[in-house]
């Protein structure tokens, strides 16, 4: 084979996380235009491989070709990229939830530069071939988990790939969807020449299938050739075992078929007993009157499609899901959520991954054998064995999100396990691990169950599995067409095998032979590549950016609560700041210590009393009582008159009257002051007037006060215009913040790797959808100023919303700043808001004017763009002013923009580390 | 209930969080850099204020009047042509600017009465406050003492010794560091127990937990205490080594008593987090009714403006959040000394508020509890 018939060639990669290698120096070199594929047991590096070859991961050491490209340049990363279509592991992760069928094909589609009608044409053929069209409009996390895989390869396909990297595309999908699934690869490969598929597997079914295979172990290659041939030169009769006699001595011997050891019948009360079981969402049965009845000890397996109500089913058993109609009884007693003595002898395990990904291994174990409440001594010998039952014990120090699939799976099954339960309700525990793992799984059932007399309850895919149970039924659409015994099953409907019988039952309750998707004649198939991008459409195309903004904006469309609280929620904080912060200090508590008691003394007093800014309480008795009440908060202002302070007046004398201020919150003691300090003053002058030596002093001088640009002093007319650009900066902000870091911890961040995407395209994109909702932001808050809070907007509208744009599209840009640069959604959001609140508040001259601040704080309100903003706000709404008297803010604000999304992009990454 | 479960629970807590590094650095910065930050850069009640004065008399008395406005309070003052004036003020150049007219000096010996014009720039609004009480203060007092000494009259001998107590400068950084420790406080607690717990509905986990013997509330009180106890932590070394050491605001109470009015604080604070987390149905969501509760929050509890600036109505209502009681208690236990015999009302209110919130997120969370599964 030379290298041009090589669609990808692997040269010495290497690739460690940590101190772990996940592959070691692979060489390899992959047939084109056929079905590759990459088998091997979990965790020996096969998705890392993948990743690389779809340039998802950094490259570490050696080189990588596809298609005749070399995949470590980014520059031919990005000419190669829109060739190659990749699939990650799991079931739908980077699919878009609250996104329809369409509308996630849709968002591929125009990622690749299809316009609408031709995106429209291709969804259509697409979702024909796959079955999906019936449920084209229904959104993707609300489908079954084999619907999600062909879903997943839609959006894989829309742009004519000349290479497929699908990642384990078939792992817990039903039998059927599975068989449809690879018919329909079939069919596109023969509507579609020369397009080359490597998958990775653990089906060692599928594998015999394929026309090229590499197995591969502890992150080497082991054999590569065609099925055929490794059966011939390895001298085996099936895959499984040709794969098991290229293993390493040491690891083969582990290896041992599953012996199934008959169940001794004690009959006695049901372990299990469902009685008339329903489960209704809106009119939709998920789960209609089933039936059980499990016997103590017994294994009984659970087999059905994707999405027939059988994970319903289980979490109404583990009282997770309050029945919509009737009972289920474990050990006798009707299930209650309150009961905690019988969860303690449940073990249960779901579908999804659900234990902690920021625990270890190990930590993972030990606590949930403590929540179990095992006596403290058994924990650690215990934890210890489940680690190496499972084969964990090497990864016991990892955590689960390094992990791959198969191994997470293990974990999640020893969990369930930890604390010895009578009872197992496992769903789908043996979805994506090899079949060496599985028979060990197995093995350990049925020891418990034989030996321990633990009852299983078991929902699965695998045919073989199934076989192996006590009883099996079979559900479909919410219903159980048949239980009894596998063989029973099969011979009762007069088939061969327990998969012949489920087919049979399906066809009798759907009364049709079961949908196949119609096969693709090679027209049906769009011909040609993608438009491959050129010239500077490589590192920026308004296409592809706009596909990012419209999901984006999809998604927050299909999330009203969200917009709902963005808009409602500023008009809210309108209100609130808009009447609640008033800097007019009013009703400032005193009391006065008069050790004088004339009436000269009380005429001073009553001096203050008359203001309306200070309410007397009553009279201060000592020195201790002052201390005692200024301590407390209770008067903020305390005058001491002295004594003779009358006679002393009379007589001309010196007298000083003291006056304590709380200082404990310096602006309202700066405020007492100066009202203090007035009162005073006036009182002076009353008293020089009756004395009448006035005259004699000067003419009085009056200090006319102009307020300018508020004349009455309204603190509305000046807080509304500073709150607006509080709230455009807070809220808009925050909407960004999550949204790029909330798609590294959901998995669809995978798409923007793959896809010839750029940073600036991905991050614009987001950008645009906040943008807009928060300029509506905008045009309500000012509406609300002007009409409810009656504040005139005296200057340019224009400049304003010139202003605002600027403005906003800074805030958004701080908020993607955080999301590229966290990894967690918490962290994102305390670093967005710590970095707002506090400068919107406190640097930017909402209260204190920046010219007056100091420090960093001056610093970064100089340069923070919410201070420019204040200044257009409050130079249109109360100073009458236009752009030509603004410019000086509005170039601050225009650079802060680019240089704000410039950071963002840095921050981010390209592939995934 | 069971203790080792609440222990356990929150020491799972715990770990996630140590393995969030950016959350850890973001948290350090938060305590320390940006309390002193937020600390120093509030100015002084009227720091360096601009104003500029006309002075259209340009006699002895008028430059007297313009040499009586110097540092801390104002800036130097520009001497300024009428014509530029609005310009300057237009552009945000000048807060105050005094116009002196032309024969001030000559009426006030003749004993005529005078008026001199202050125009303030009435959008910086605590400057245009107090402000404008200092100018009126300052021209009245020069004009006073020129004329008593040309007449060689004596004014009335009666003096008003001003002393600010507990913060005798008046010097803003005291009061402005707490009061970032204190935001800090709040908005992490909240962020911490609520988005924690959203991300363990979001990842199944809540589902998981709930199929073990363990309670909702032992799963809500790990939570309070374990994310509680970070942000006690964090605010005793933000208080200690920030507040007290680097930026040296002497702290007359007792550290201990305002951590325990702190940790009280903590609890309703968390407690409101988890309550937000289960009104929210994703993280997005949660962020939005973080900014719309905690912005009132910061913003009206007294710790940004007097509370007596405030309109009744809200004052009252700013009774029922945690963080009125809660900046009301640190004043007076780190400013004014004040010990639990004082402050115990607001002990009281916030055990009050936060077993409120507690009840009312605990029944929130057992009612939504079956939707997250």
């Amino acid at each position: 084979m030379t290298t041009d018939d090589q669609v990808i060639r692997f040269d010495g990669v290497g690739l460690r996380y940590g101190k772990v290698h996940a592959l070691s120096d692979v060489s390899l070199g992959v047939p084109a235009g056929c079905m590759a594929g990459l088998i091997g047991p979990d965790g020996v590096g096969k998705s890392s491989l993948l990743a690389l070859a779809a340039g998802v991961r950094r490259m570490q050491t050696g080189r990588i070709k596809v298609l005749g490209c070399d995949m470590t340049r980014a520059g031919y990363r990005a000419k190669v990229g829109p060739r190659i279509a990749y699939m990650p592991q799991g079931l739908g992760r980077n699919l878009y939830p609250t996104l329809s069928v369409r509308e996630n094909i849709d968002f591929f589609g125009r990622l690749f530069g299809h316009d609408a009608a031709e995106s429209a044409r291709r969804i259509e053929v697409l979702t024909r071939a796959t079955g999906l069209y019936p449920f084209i409009d229904r959104p993707a996390g609300k489908l079954s988990g084999g619907m999600k895989q062909k879903l997943g390869l839609c959006s894989a396909l829309i742009h004519d790939p000349d290479l497929l990297i699908l990642d384990e595309p078939t792992t817990g999908v039903d039998p059927l969807s599975r068989r449809e699934f690879w018919d329909l690869i079939a069919s596109i490969r023969t509507a579609r020449e020369g397009m080359s598929v490597l998958v990775a597997t653990a089906y060692m079914e599928e594998a015999a299938r394929f026309d090229w295979l590499a197995a591969m172990d502890g992150g080497r290659i082991l054999a590569t050739g065609s099925p055929q041939s490794m059966l011939k030169t390895t001298a085996a009769d099936s895959l499984d075992a040709a794969f098991l006699r290229l293993l390493p001595e040491e690891e083969r011997r582990s290896y041992q078929p599953v012996e199934i050891i008959p169940r001794e019948g004690h009959d006695g009360e049901p372990a299990i007993a469902a009685h008339d079981l329903t489960m209704r969402f809106g009119d939709f049965n998920a789960v209609d009157r089933v039936q059980l009845s499990v016997k103590r000890g017994e294994i009984f397996g659970f087999l059905g499609s994707n999405g027939c109500g059988k994970t319903t089913t289980m979490k109404m058993m583990t009282g997770l899901l309050p029945p919509s109609e009737g009972k289920v009884r474990l050990f006798g007693a009707e299930v209650n959520p309150h009961d905690l003595a019988t969860r303690r002898r449940v073990g249960y395990m779901s579908q999804s991954f659900s234990l902690y990904r920021e625990l270890t291994v190990e930590q993972n174990l030990t606590l949930h054998a403590r929540l179990f409440a095992m006596p403290e001594p058994e924990i650690a010998p215990r934890v210890a064995e489940m680690l190496s039952r499972f084969d964990l014990a090497e990864v016991r120090g990892k955590l689960p999100e390094r992990l791959p699939l198969g191994l997470r799976q293990r974990l999640s099954l020893a969990v369930a396990l930890i604390h010895r339960p009578e009872m197992l309700i496992l769903d789908e525990p043996t979805s994506g691990v090899d079949p060496g793992a599985r028979d060990e799984f197995w093995r350990i059932l049925i020891e418990l169950s034989r030996g321990e007399g633990v009852t299983i309850f078991i929902s699965t895919h695998f045919m073989n599995e199934a076989e192996r149970c006590d009883r099996v039924s079979l559900m479909h659409e919410g219903k159980v067409l048949a239980t009894g015994a596998p063989t029973k099953l099969a011979q009762e409907v007069g088939v061969a095998t327990l998969e012949d019988a489920f087919i049979h039952h399906l066809e009798a309750a759907d009364g049709h032979a079961v949908l196949r998707a119609a096969p693709l004649s090679s027209d049906a198939v769009p011909q040609g590549h993608g438009r491959a991008p050129r010239g500077w459409h490589r590192w920026f195309d308004p296409r592809r950016m706009f596909s990012h903004a419209r999901r984006e904006a999809l998604e927050l469309w299909r999330d009203p609560v969200r917009m709902t609280l963005a808009i409602l929620g500023s008009a809210i904080l309108m209100f609130v700041m808009g009447y609640g912060i008033n800097l007019d200090v009013e009703d400032v508590t005193f009391a006065v210590l008069d050790n004088d008691q004339t009436a000269i003394s009380r005429d001073y007093t009553a001096n203050l009393q008359g203001s309306r800014y200070f309410i007397e309480r009553s009279p201060i008795k000592d020195y201790a009582d002052l201390d005692r009440r200024m301590r407390a908060g209770e008067i903020s202002l305390a005058l001491e008159i002295p004594h003779g302070f009358g006679r002393d007046i009379t007589r001309g004398r010196p007298v000083a009257i003291g006056a304590w201020i709380d200082g404990a919150m310096p602006t309202l003691a700066g405020t007492v002051q100066a009202y203090v300090q007035g009162i005073h003053l006036h009182w002076l002058e009353l008293r020089a007037r009756d004395a009448g030596y006035v005259d004699a002093l000067a003419g009085p001088v009056t200090t006319e006060i102009r307020f300018r640009y508020n004349a009455d002093l309204r603190s509305l007319d000046a807080m509304v215009p500073a709150v607006i650009p509080l709230l455009l900066l807070l809220i808009p902000a925050m909407l960004s913040s999550l949204s790029v870091v909330r798609e590294k911890e959901l998995g669809s961040i995978t798409n923007f790797y793959v896809t010839p995407t750029t940073r600036l395209e991905f991050l614009l994109g987001k950008q645009i959808p906040y943008v807009v909702l928060s300029m509506g932001s905008f045009l309500m808050l000012t509406a609300l100023a002007v009409t409810v809070f009656g504040v005139t907007l005296t200057g340019s509208f224009a400049t304003l919303a010139a202003g605002a744009l600027l403005y906003v599209s800074a805030a958004t840009a701080i908020g993607l700043v955080f999301s590229a640069f966290t990894r967690s959604q918490p962290a994102a959001m305390f670093g967005t808001a710590v970095l707002t609140i506090l400068p919107a508040i406190s640097f930017t001259g909402l209260v204190d004017p920046v010219s007056a601040l100091q420090g960093f704080g001056r610093v970064i309100g100089e340069i923070y763009p919410t201070s420019h903003f204040l200044t257009i706000a409050r130079g249109t709404f109360s100073k009458a002013l236009g752009y030509a008297d603004l410019r000086g803010a509005f170039l601050p604000l225009a650079l802060s923009v680019p240089f704000l999304v410039a950071a963002a992009v840095l921050f981010l990454g390209q592939q995934e580390r | 209930m069971r203790v080792t479960n609440i222990v356990h629970l929150g020491i799972k807590e715990l770990r996630s969080l140590l393995r969030d590094p950016v959350m850890l650095v973001l948290i350090l910065f938060a305590f320390t850099f940006w309390v002193y930050a937020g600390a120093t850069a509030m100015p002084e009640l009227l720091n360096r204020a601009q104003i500029a004065i006309v002075d259209e008399d340009r006699s002895p008395l008028s430059s007297r009047i313009a040499g009586a406005f110097h540092s801390p309070y104002f800036a130097a003052p520009e001497l300024i042509d009428p014509d530029i004036m609005d310009a300057r003020m237009d552009a945000g150049r000048d807060t105050f600017a005094l116009v002196i007219p032309a024969g001030f000096q000559r009426d006030i010996l003749a004993g005529h009465p005078v008026t001199a014009q202050l125009n303030v720039d009435a959008t910086r609004i605590t400057q245009a406050f107090t402000g404008s009480g200092y100018v009126q203060a300052i021209v009245t007092a020069e004009v006073r003492e020129f004329a008593s000494r040309h007449h060689g009259a004596t004014d009335l001998p009666v003096d008003l010794v001003l002393r600010a107590r507990f913060n005798p400068e008046l010097d803003n950084t005291w009061f402005g560091s707490v009061m970032q420790v204190i935001n800090n406080v709040t908005l992490l607690s909240i962020i911490l127990s609520g988005a924690a717990l959203i991300r363990e509905r979001e990842r199944g986990t809540v589902e998981h937990l709930l199929t073990m013997p363990v309670t909702p509330f032992e799963i809500m009180i790990s939570k309070v205490w374990s994310m509680g106890l970070v942000v006690l932590i964090a605010s005793a070394a933000s208080i200690g080594l920030v507040v007290q050491g680097w930026i040296g605001v002497p702290v007359e109470g007792s550290v201990v008593l305002f951590l325990a009015g702190a940790a009280l604080h903590v609890f309703a604070t968390t407690s409101l987090g988890i309550f937000l987390a289960t009104l929210a149905r994703s993280m997005p969501q949660f962020g939005l009714l973080l900014i719309i509760v905690l912005l009132p929050l910061e913003m009206l509890s007294g710790g940004v403006t007097p509370r007596e600036s405030m309109p009744g109505i809200m004052q009252a209502l700013m009774l029922a959040a945690p963080d009125t009681h809660f900046v009301m208690l640190a004043q007076a236990i780190l400013y004014r000394g004040a010990g639990i015999s004082i402050v115990w009302p607001q002990f009281l209110a916030l055990a009050a508020i936060g077993a409120v919130l507690f009840a009312i997120a605990l029944l929130r969370f057992r009612r939504t509890i079956s939707t997250m599964a």
